[in-house]
C-alpha cells in the first residue's frame, strides 16, 4: 500500500513537473505551437474534472455540461465586446458596462454558470437515469439555439474577441503567461476537488451515487446535496469556458452544442470516472490523438472511435485505472 | 404496559386489487423487541416501508414518539430517531467500512455542507466512529471496502449503520436472511447486546431468532393482524396455527417446544 502510494506520488510529481516545464521545452524543441495546444488541454481537463464531480462521484450522467462551458465563454466575450464598443451591457435597472479585466470577467463567468446550473439542476434533478440525461441535453440544446438566434452577439457566426482579458502584472496575450495561468487554475481546482471528495460533503455525494434511497433512510435530504454538487460542477465548467474564450479569442454557439458535452463526457470516460486525475489524462489523450491523427489522415475519427471503444470496454476505470490498478482511490 | 413509542391506526395500503395492508393497528412499547411475523406475502415489508416512509399509506396514521409522521418523508423520520435496515443488504459497497459508518453518523450531526475538512478529521465523528466499529466487531476490517465483506459482516455493518446516531426505534427487515446457522447465532447475540438502548421492530423468518429475541410478537396474514402477544401466547394461538399450517419453519418451532 505504502509503496503504491509513493509510486502514485512520484507519477503525479513527474506529471506536474512536465507541465511546469512545458513552455521552455517547447521553445527548445522549436515547437512553440505546443504551448497553446497544451493550454487547450488544461482548459478541457478543468471542464472534464468538473463533469466528473457529478458524473463519477455523484452518479449524475449529464449530457448538457457544455451549456455551462459555453455560458462562461459567452460571459467573458460579451463583457469584452461591450467594453470595446464602449456601449453599456444593460441600462435598466442599473447601468452595467463591459469589462476586459480577468479579475472581473472570470468571476462573473463562474457566478453566472453557477446560477444557471442552480436553475437547470433544480429542474433536472427531479428526474434520474435516462430522463436526467435527456433533460440536461434538452436544456443545453435550448441554450445553443438561443445563442444561434442571438444576432446582437453574432448569432450562428459567433463572436470574436478583440483581445484577451487583462490581468495586473501578467500579459495574457502572451501564450506562455496564459498557459501558466491555466495551469495554476487547474492545480487549484484539482486541490479543491480533492478536498471536496474526502469531506463530509464528498462522502454524502459518493453514497448518493450508490444508493440514494438508502441515503434518505439514513436521514439525508439527497436532493440538496446533488444540487449543490451540480452547481459546483457548473461553476467549474464556467471557469473553463471563460478560459477557452480567451484561448481561442472567439466564441460560437458550437461551444454548447451537445456534441461538445459528448466530447467532455468521452474525456471523463477515457481517463477514468470517479477519479480526479483521470479526466486530465482523458483530456490530454483525446486532444493529442486528434492532433496527431489529423496529421496523417483527414478521417481521424475512424481511428479514434475504435480506440475509445476498446478503452471503455477493457479498462473499467479508464487510462487512470491502467496505471493505478483496481485499488479504489480517487486520484 | 410501558409507554407506547410507535402506534399505527387503521393503516391501509393497496397495490391495485391486492390489499397488502388492511386496517392495521399496532402498538410498539418503549424498550421492547417486537417481532412481526407472517407467511410469505403477508405484507410485512409493506408495513415496514410505511413506517420508514418509503411507502405512503392509503389510509390511517403513524404516530411516532408523540408526532404524527404519516406524511413525513424518510429523511425526516430518520432524524426523529426512526432507523431501518433493509432486507436486501444495502451498505455502500464502494465505500470503506469506516466511511459507511461515518456516513451514518453524519446523518445525525448537523448538515453535511462541509466541503473542506476531511470527514475523518471531524472530532465528533472520529470519536463516535471508533466504538461503533468495535461494537459491530469490525475493527480489523475498517479500511476494507464494504463490497468485499462477507455476507454476515455486511449484515453486521448494516445493523451498525442503523444504530449510529442512537435511534429510538430500529426497524430490522429480515436481518438473518441468507445467513448460515452460525451467522444467525452471531447476529442474534449482537441484537441482544444492542437492545439496551433501543426499541426494535423485527421482521424475521428465522423462528429460532424470533422466539429467542422477541418480547412480543404480532402475526400478519394477508395484510391483516391476526394476533399480538407474548411468544407463549402466540405459540398457543389457534388462528396463528391455522395461518402457518404446513409451514416448516413453524412446525420446527412447535417441535422444539413440544407443541
Amino acid at each position: 500500500m505504502l509503496y503504491l502510494k509513493n509510486r502514485k506520488l512520484i507519477c503525479l510529481a513527474a506529471g506536474a513537473l512536465l507541465l511546469l516545464l512545458l513552455p521552455p521545452l517547447a521553445r527548445l524543441a522549436g515547437e512553440p505551437y505546443l504551448v497553446s495546444l497544451f493550454s487547450r488541454i488544461l482548459i478541457y481537463a478543468l471542464a472534464a474534472i468538473s463533469l466528473d464531480l457529478i458524473l463519477g462521484f455523484g452518479g449524475m450522467v449529464s449530457l448538457g455540461h457544455a451549456a455551462f462551458f459555453g455560458i462562461g465563454a459567452y460571459v467573458v466575450s460579451i463583457l469584452s465586446f461591450h467594453s470595446f464598443e464602449a456601449t453599456p451591457l444593460i441600462t435598466w435597472p442599473f447601468t452595467l458596462q463591459g469589462h476586459t479585466q480577468a479579475l472581473v470577467a472570470w468571476p462573473a463567468a463562474v457566478i453566472l454558470s453557477a446560477l444557471l446550473a442552480a436553475v437547470i439542476g433544480a429542474l433536472s434533478l427531479r428526474t434520474s437515469g435516462m430522463h436526467f440525461i435527456m433533460i440536461t441535453l434538452a436544456f443545453a440544446q435550448m441554450l445553443y439555439y438561443f445563442f444561434v438566434s442571438l444576432e446582437a452577439y453574432g448569432g450562428d457566426d459567433g463572436l470574436s474577441l478583440f483581445s484577451r482579458n487583462t490581468l495586473p502584472v501578467l500579459d495574457l496575450g502572451q501564450d506562455t503567461h496564459f498557459y501558466y495561468i491555466c495551469l495554476a487554475l487547474l492545480f487549484i481546482f484539482l486541490f479543491l476537488a480533492h478536498r471536496l471528495v474526502h469531506s463530509r460533503f464528498g462522502i454524502v455525494i459518493r453514497g448518493t451515487r450508490e444508493n440514494e434511497k438508502r441515503m434518505q433512510a439514513l436521514g439525508f435530504p439527497t436532493f440538496r446535496y446533488k444540487l449543490a454538487c451540480f452547481v459546483i460542477a457548473g461553476a467549474g465548467a464556467g471557469l473553463a469556458g471563460a478560459l477557452i474564450a480567451n484561448q481561442t479569442e472567439y466564441v460560437s454557439p458550437g461551444l454548447m452544442h451537445w456534441t461538445r458535452s459528448g466530447e467532455i463526457l468521452i474525456m471523463v470516460l477515457l481517463g477514468g470516472t470517479g477519479t480526479l486525475i483521470g479526466p486530465v489524462l482523458g483530456a490530454a489523450t483525446l486532444l493529442l490523438l486528434e492532433e496527431v491523427l489529423a496529421i496523417y489522415t483527414e478521417h481521424w475519427m475512424v481511428y479514434l472511435g475504435p480506440f475509445l471503444i476498446l478503452v471503455v470496454l477493457f479498462a473499467k476505470r479508464g487510462i487512470y485505472g491502467l496505471f493505478a490498478g483496481r485499488e479504489q482511490d480517487h486520484g | 404496559m410501558a409507554e407506547i413509542l410507535l402506534r399505527t391506526e387503521g393503516l391501509a395500503k393497496n397495490f391495485g386489487a391486492v390489499q397488502a395492508c388492511r386496517n392495521l393497528s399496532l402498538d410498539i412499547a418503549q424498550g421492547e423487541i417486537h417481532a412481526l411475523i407472517g407467511p410469505n406475502g403477508a405484507g410485512k415489508t409493506t408495513v415496514l416501508n410505511q413506517l420508514s416512509g418509503d411507502l405512503m399509506p392509503d389510509a390511517g396514521r403513524v404516530i411516532f414518539d408523540g408526532n404524527d409522521i404519516t406524511r413525513r418523508p424518510p429523511h425526516q423520520r430518520a432524524r426523529l430517531g426512526l432507523a431501518r435496515s433493509y432486507q436486501i443488504t444495502s451498505v455502500f459497497e464502494q465505500l470503506t467500512v469506516k466511511e459507511n459508518l461515518l456516513l451514518a453518523l453524519q446523518a445525525h450531526r448537523g448538515h453535511s455542507f462541509r466541503f473542506w475538512k476531511k470527514a475523518v478529521d471531524d472530532p465528533y465523528l472520529s470519536k463516535q466512529v471508533k466504538p461503533a466499529i468495535e461494537q459491530m466487531g469490525l475493527r480489523e476490517r475498517r479500511h476494507v471496502r464494504a463490497g468485499q465483506l462477507s455476507h454476515g459482516e455486511k449484515r453486521q455493518l448494516e445493523v451498525g449503520m442503523a444504530l449510529a446516531g442512537n435511534p429510538k426505534l430500529l426497524l430490522l427487515d429480515e436481518p438473518m436472511a441468507g445467513m448460515g446457522p452460525g451467522g444467525a447465532v452471531e447476529l442474534t447475540k449482537l441484537i441482544l447486546k444492542i437492545r439496551q438502548g433501543v426499541t426494535i421492530l423485527l421482521v424475521e423468518h428465522d423462528m429460532d431468532a424470533v422466539f429467542t429475541l422477541a418480547d412480543r410478537i404480532s402475526v400478519l396474514v394477508y395484510g391483516e393482524l391476526v394476533a399480538t402477544g407474548t411468544p407463549r401466547e402466540i405459540r398457543g394461538d389457534a388462528a396463528v396455527r391455522q395461518a402457518y399450517l404446513g409451514d416448516e419453519a413453524w412446525d420446527e418451532t412447535g417441535d422444539e417446544t413440544g407443541g
